[in-house]
């Protein structure tokens, strides 16, 4: 996957974490990944389409989504099942939005679909046969993942030209 | 959270009245937060842009938030039939995707302003007394 494309969501992270963490934000790892994902924490996937097309999960470790719930809630909570996967979804759209943005600003239209709670099996599944980038970036309130499968939706129009002619 | 000046409606001195339209209920609890702390009142609430319809014309706020990316109809569309039926209607758009496009398309349907996420609440205070006080809703300066 091209940098090009990276870039906006890694700048989107930085963004959303550092207002929402209130904590500066680092780049642990990045990583190609091609076979199934395992999950760290809650995971929330967003469906992108456009010039670019595919999706997008966000992978909240616990501490960390506790940390963004104070914040959106304006005080300290405790955090149930249910309060963090809201946190998580309320994140994801968060950041894919403002990576979305950014790429709609390069010039080309994208359109971005509510996020959905993923599981552990649909996560093995997404997996299976996706070439994704895994991104960690770490907090001192917790870690928070992002793992981008993304093509040119161009490529992906000559590769079906390809079949329907052989 | 920090407490900001009461915003009012200068016509009976009220607090304002605010219709919150996100899917996410989480995202409606941050958002009554900062209206609580902005001193107003909630009228109703609305996961998708359907029900802010419905919702809208059952309880006249006197300001809508509005989300863009929502199940079933999206906040764009909401917005247009809102301000058809509702010409008066004060909609802010609330929307992580804040590209120019959308912008100006939510404003080309009928919306005042447009707040991106993450709110900063001072921010949104801001907006919001901009929006109002043009017809009668008031707040200090």
């Amino acid at each position: 996957m091209k940098i090009d494309l990276i870039q906006p969501f890694i700048s989107a992270v930085d963004t959303v974490l550092a207002e929402t963490m209130e904590t500066p934000v680092t780049i642990g790892g990045l990583n190609m990944q091609d076979e199934g994902y395992r999950k760290k924490g809650v995971a929330a996937m967003i469906a992108i389409k456009g010039a670019i097309e595919g999706r997008v999960i966000l992978d909240v470790e616990p501490r960390a989504a506790a940390r963004v719930a104070n914040y959106l809630a304006g005080e300290d909570i405790t955090l149930d099942a249910q309060a963090t996967r809201e946190t998580v979804c309320e994140l994801a759209n968060m950041v894919i939005g403002n990576a979305v943005t950014l790429l709609n600003d390069q010039g080309s239209t994208y359109k971005v679909y509510p996020p959905e709670l993923i599981t552990e099996e649909q996560l093995a599944k997404e997996g299976a046969d996706t070439e994704a980038t895994v991104l960690s970036f770490e907090t001192q309130h917790g870690n928070v993942y992002m793992n981008i499968a993304m093509r040119y939706f161009r490529r992906r129009q000559r590769e079906r030209n390809v079949v329907a002619a052989s | 959270m920090k407490q900001f000046e009461a915003l009012t409606r200068k016509k009976d001195n009220q607090p304002v009245r605010y219709l919150i339209v996100d899917d996410s209920v989480f995202a409606r609890k941050s958002l009554a937060k900062m209206i609580e702390a902005f001193g107003g009142t909630i009228a109703g609430e609305a996961g998708d842009g359907l029900t802010a319809i419905t919702e809208y014309g059952r309880t006249s706020p006197d300001i809508v938030l509005m989300d863009i990316t929502m199940p079933q109809m999206e906040g764009i569309e909401a917005v247009e039939r809102i301000v058809r039926d509702h010409p008066e209607a004060r909609i802010v758009m609330v929307s992580s995707v804040g590209y120019q496009d959308n912008i100006l398309a939510a404003l080309q349907k009928g919306a005042r302003h447009f707040v991106q996420k993450p709110v900063k609440p001072d921010a949104l205070y801001e907006i919001i007394r901009y929006v109002l006080s043009d017809e009668g809703v008031t707040a200090p300066a």
